[in-house]
């Protein structure tokens, strides 16, 4: 942690430029490489700046093409550099998951770890913001899916900046997904100094003895609200915001169960094969003796992500996460 | 000696910025003529108004194409019925030629699902988002016409920033390797937002990466519609009926410039010079037409009044009518994503609709 006690209030999407050049700062093997990343400081700004204090050199705009972006990070960090590579939707990112899933992530075990993959992809990712077709899906799970790859979602402007340090600084590839409906949200204190915020390590956001709820991303709050009308009911939730989807701390999820003995999970992925049913799959295997009702899964339908004048009936809202939780809890 | 076979780059040209000819001016007649004009002419009013719905907050982001009307009525002008079209996010003059109704271009980017289905007697796929993809639709689709023995070319249009990713390279190759009737257009206007075209490529001209694929590239100014027309329509009659010898694909370049932002979410002034801006707009495409019609006595000051005004009334009809469509039934969303409903989709849509039914709006609208 850091020693000095200065701190900004900042936008998630403002820690995550934060964390880039913190990371930037102490470290001249990382840069910066994406579509429109430079002069234009990204689409959602989460670059504004780090070209005119960086350089071309380490704040790169790549020609438009995703899996060039993937594949040639993945060959600058085998040789001892730190790419941090944006995506510029995690919509479009599928050019590059050949590279990503057939490379990255299997670089060290191919190579019995002669070669390693320190590549952090970064993308803003999920829906609610109106934006056109291909530019809300929630596909955590393909990449929580795949041995070799951690992936981190945070929810808070101080997890983004400590998670993303992190993520730079972990020998692994890390796929970082940004929550982009609350890139400017709310905002929250973060200090100014590095720090690291570990990866594989969830938060119990709310303590509660009725239900343990699990979620992560933009998804914390609406449960955060539908957990504050049951607090009124008399339904005491406690949420556990996952902030990093693979490794899943499934210490931490059972610890709640065990309490509780009744679950729900939140995620606007769709919900065949999402990571409710991992949660679901692991209180099943862990704490079978405990469970007293049916996991709740509140997600995406399995449907593709619809166009914005239906999204919020496809996001699950305050109050079918309310109703979901009430299920558990009433069974 | 086919427009088509030039030096890529040799730059295609028939009217000057002052709308003098240049070049042969190409066979079409006066009404077809002034047609094109007219189309031009709405593409833009249709731009104008969309980004100003948008800045109301009557609709969602939206791409301008202002600047870009001559390479995409020029184009399509050249296709004949049984053609097809492919087109990015963008070609909304291009589309319009080919008969989808402003409605449809409205309703798509105001969020409707509706907007995206393509009237059964209009040869178009629906809009491409992801960038280049709809390149290798065109070389498969154009490869079914050719295995069906049916005679239609088929017609591609993406941006500079497109011919940087894989899919734009296969889709070209294979059509080299498969001889496919296709015509790829690359709509140049110098910019993938924030890039500017020679971060895509190292190469003298977009038209010239043709060669590599076995095939001819062309560049061609894309303010000047009669050049697109010209080297279009030569494009689209090689796809159908190559000489002997020849390859049926075509890559065109239309160097040409977009006025306005990359979207109405992108703001162009962090990147993009305004004198940039200013020197291309003399050679907007519009006046330049108008100016070659007027001195060939095919349009008048009536003409263009009445093109003007009935003009404003379509894009204003179009605007009302998409305005009038309801919100979309939410059970809309769980339709047509299978040939029949599985059993978990339908479970799924009836778990919503119960909910629905409890909580009307209010459980689920944000804002
Ligand atoms: C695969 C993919 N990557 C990124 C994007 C985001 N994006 C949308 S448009 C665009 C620039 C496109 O430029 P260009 O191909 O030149 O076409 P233009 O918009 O200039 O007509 C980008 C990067 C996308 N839609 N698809």
């Amino acid at each position: 942690m850091s020693q000095s006690q200065q701190t900004q209030n900042l936008t998630l999407v403002q820690a995550v430029r934060d964390g880039l050049h913190t990371e930037m700062t102490n470290d001249d093997r990382v840069v910066v490489m994406g579509e429109d990343v430079g002069k234009n400081g990204g689409v959602f700004r989460a670059t504004e700046g780090l070209w005119n204090e960086f350089g071309d050199d380490r704040v790169i705009d790549t020609p438009l093409a995703e899996s060039g972006i993937a594949g040639t990070a993945i060959g600058m960090a085998t040789m001892g550099m730190r790419p941090v590579a944006e995506m510029q939707f995690s919509g479009f990112m599928y050019p590059a998951f050949d590279q990503i899933v057939s490379h990255a992530a299997r670089l060290r075990t191919r190579s019995r770890g002669r070669f390693t993959c320190p590549l952090v992809v970064r993308a803003p990712y999920g829906g609610g913001i109106r934006a056109p077709e291909h530019h809300s899906e929630s596909k955590e799970a393909f990449y929580a899916h795949e041995a070799g790859l951690k992936v981190v979602i945070p929810s808070t402007p101080y997890d983004t900046k400590g998670l993303l340090i992190s993520a730079i600084r972990d020998p692994d590839p890390v796929i970082f997904l940004e929550p982009k409906l609350i890139y400017r949200a709310f905002r929250g204190d973060v200090p100014e100094d590095d720090y690291e915020v570990p990866i594989g390590e969830a938060a119990v956001r709310r303590e509660g003895t009725d239900v343990s709820v699990y979620t992560y991303g933009a998804m914390t709050r609406p449960t955060m609200e539908a957990a504050d009308i049951l607090e009124e009911d008399g339904v005491s939730v406690e949420v556990v915001d996952l902030r990093t989807v693979s490794p899943m701390d499934k210490e931490t999820i059972v610890e709640s169960f065990e309490k509780t003995g009744r679950a729900a999970v939140v995620h606007e992925a769709p919900k065949t094969g999402g990571l409710g049913a991992e949660i679901t799959a692991t209180l099943q295997e862990k704490a079978l003796l405990h469970q007293e009702a049916p996991v709740e899964r509140i997600a995406g339908y399995d449907v593709p992500y619809p166009l914005y004048a239906l999204e919020d009936y496809y996001l699950p809202s305050v109050a079918r996460v309310e109703e979901g939780i009430r299920n558990a809890v009433e069974f | 000696m086919s427009v088509l076979q030039r030096d890529p780059q040799d730059m295609l040209r028939v009217l000057d910025e002052g709308g003098e000819p240049v070049g042969e001016v190409p066979d079409l007649s006066d009404d077809e003529l002034v047609t094109m004009y007219r189309e031009m002419y709405l593409a833009r009013h249709f731009d104008t108004r969309a980004v100003s719905l948008q800045r109301q907050g009557r609709m969602g982001t939206y791409p301008p194409l202002s600047g870009q009307e001559g390479a995409q009525i020029g184009s399509a002008f050249a296709l004949d019925e049984e053609d097809w079209l492919f087109p990015s996010y963008r070609e909304h003059g291009a589309a319009l030629h080919r008969g989808l109704p402003l409605k449809r271009t409205l309703l798509y980017w105001m969020g409707h699902e509706k907007g995206n289905r393509i009237p059964d007697d209009v040869n178009m796929f629906p809009v491409a988002v992801p960038i280049a993809t709809q390149v290798l639709h065109a070389t498969g689709a154009a490869w079914a016409k050719k295995l069906q023995d049916e005679d239609a070319a088929v017609m591609c249009y993406f941006g500079d920033g497109a011919t940087s990713e894989g899919d734009f390279h296969e889709g070209l190759n294979f059509a080299g390797v498969f001889d496919t009737p296709n015509v790829f257009f690359c709509n140049n206007n110098q910019w993938a937002i924030s890039v500017p075209r020679e971060r895509q490529t190292a190469s003298a001209t977009i038209a010239q990466k043709a060669t590599a694929y076995g095939f001819e590239g062309v560049q061609v100014d894309g303010m000047d519609p009669l050049a697109v027309y010209a080297a279009t329509r030569a494009a689209v009659e090689k796809a159908k009926n190559p000489e002997e010898g020849e390859r049926r694909p075509t890559l065109i370049e239309a160097v040409q410039y977009r006025f306005g932002a990359h979207t109405t979410a992108d703001d162009p002034t962090v990147y993009r010079d305004t004198d940039e801006v200013e020197e291309w707009k003399k050679k907007d495409p519009i006046p330049r037409l108008e100016k070659f019609l007027r001195n060939t006595g095919r349009l008048d000051d009536e003409t263009v009044e009445a093109i003007e005004s009935s003009v404003k009334d379509e894009v204003a009809e179009a605007i009302e009518a998409a305005e009038s469509e309801p919100r979309p039934e939410p059970s809309e969303m769980f339709s047509d994503v299978f040939a029949e409903q599985t059993p978990e989709i339908r479970a799924q849509a009836e778990a919503f609709a119960e909910m629905y039914e409890r909580h009307g709006d209010e459980g689920f609208l944000r804002e």
